[in-house]
């Protein structure tokens, strides 16, 4: 893929011709079909479009948490579908963070604990991963909640919780699916500054929002309708030349 | 805009110029709503001429200072107590260009919605990064691209709502297909029929 500066950069996250059909003969769904989508490290994409329109779809391809039933879905340049299920799996802790609609917080554990546990799953040390867990809420606004309990933390720092879930280690693919959801415009907006900082500092996020507001913290948004994706838009390289020419139209 | 009221709210803060209150009045606002100096000195003869403000003396450099009266500040006060009037819409050319898209024959609604919410999104965009880049204590210019902000994301789910209407209509336009079991039946061999 060419950059803006002219050089070459693998995608952390490609799409080539992606489809998916869910059932077939007369109860046949087109969840998605024939989508190309790069995103490569740095880069915030956000998906939008109308309910059903293969937005959750797209990030369960995405994150292989779904196979595709046509076409390849590849992370940092290795084709899903060629992975058995234990290097899938390993894969999914290693390099791929997800933040979901809904928390899936560990009630029974600490915010630190629910943070750490991707990483002891996959074989830490139990004092590097809470070192590591640290860091991530850290890196989230919580260095001081590391030890309550979710059920003690108001929404917006449980939405925070999954968030640093989500970073945690060196993931270079984040995927969220309405982050923002139930959270206030000041507490979503803090969530959105933490993913873009990630995206500063090389990984790539795909954001899936009905919210046009949030959309427009990413780089590129796609919109997608009945599976297919129908329009792809950019800022203007002069963000400044907006209000001098004295309004947006 | 006010920019009588946006000049008299500067001069509350003590006497200027003509020039120092267009640069004043950008800075506050971010330059959204660009002023000539001519504008600035129309409207302050307009002003002197209601008696809200008068001239004050000029500097070395011949610059005509002006200041706020008391009828000026009761003006002010007036200004921001009361809401701003929705009584009349301000024209907005989207709407009437919708409007006149759904009722001319030959126009495709669908692109015109399409096209005009990925010019939105990108504005959208473009003020959204502005806002990251903006001074965090600068209050006045947040709140006014977060008004940008706010304005264009309505915008966008207006246009979906329309959208969203238009295939409800196209949908119910269309006759509808016949259900499996309503298809016409296949002549059977055996005489199976109903």
């Amino acid at each position: 893929m060419t950059t803006a500066t002219g050089g070459t950069v693998e995608p952390i996250l490609e799409l080539r011709s992606v489809g998916r059909v869910h059932g077939r003969g007369d109860v046949r769904v087109e969840a998605l079909a024939g989508v190309d989508l790069a995103v490569v490290p740095g880069e915030m994409l956000a998906v939008m479009g109308p309910s059903g329109s293969g937005k959750s779809t797209l990030l369960m391809l995405a994150g292989g948490l779904d196979r595709p039933t046509d076409g390849e879905v590849l992370v940092e340049g290795r084709p899903l579908g060629g992975l058995n299920r234990r290097r899938m799996a390993a894969l999914r802790r290693r390099s791929i963070g997800y933040v979901f609609q809904d928390l899936n917080l560990v009630p029974a554990l600490t915010a630190a604990e629910n943070v750490a546990l991707p990483l002891e799953l996959d074989g830490m040390s139990t004092r590097r991963a809470r070192q590591a867990a640290h860091e991530a809420l850290t890196e989230v606004g919580l260095q001081h909640f590391g030890e309550r309990f979710p059920d003690d933390m108001s929404g917006g720092q449980q939405q925070r919780v999954a968030i640093a879930r989500a970073l945690v280690g060196e993931r270079r693919l984040v995927l969220a699916d309405e982050p923002t959801g139930a959270l206030d415009s000041t507490t979503g907006e803090a969530v959105l500054r933490v993913l873009r900082a990630r995206c500063e500092s090389g990984a790539a996020v795909v954001l899936v929002t009905h919210e046009a507001r949030h959309a427009a913290w990413a780089d590129r948004i796609v919109f997608l309708r009945d599976g297919r994706l129908v329009d792809d838009t950019g800022p203007s390289a002069d963000a400044e030349s907006l209000l001098s020419r004295g309004g947006s139209r | 805009m006010s920019i009588k009221h946006g000049l008299l709210a500067l001069l509350d803060q003590g006497p200027r110029y003509g020039y120092q209150l267009r640069s004043e009045f950008e800075a506050r606002t971010g330059s959204t709503w660009p002023l000539n100096v001519g504008q600035v000195y129309t409207t302050l003869g307009r002003l002197d001429r209601d008696g809200l403000v008068a001239p004050d003396g000029e500097d070395d450099e011949g610059h005509v200072f002006y200041r706020i009266t008391d009828e000026g500040r009761l003006e002010l006060r007036a200004w921001f107590e009361a809401p701003v009037s929705r009584t009349n819409p301000p024209r907005d050319e989207l709407a009437i260009k919708l409007a006149m898209a759904v009722t001319v024959p030959g126009i495709d609604v669908g692109v015109v919605v399409q096209g005009q919410r990925t010019h939105t999104l990108r504005a959208l965009q473009d003020y959204t990064r502005l806002k990251t880049r903006a001074a965090q204590d600068d209050m006045a210019w947040q709140l006014v691209l977060e008004s940008l902000i706010f304005h264009a994301e309505a915008e966008v789910r207006w246009l979906d709502h329309c959208e969203a209407r238009l295939a409800r209509r196209a949908a119910e336009r269309e006759p509808a297909a016949p259900a499996p079991d309503e298809r016409p039946t296949p002549v059977r061999r055996r005489g199976a029929r109903r």
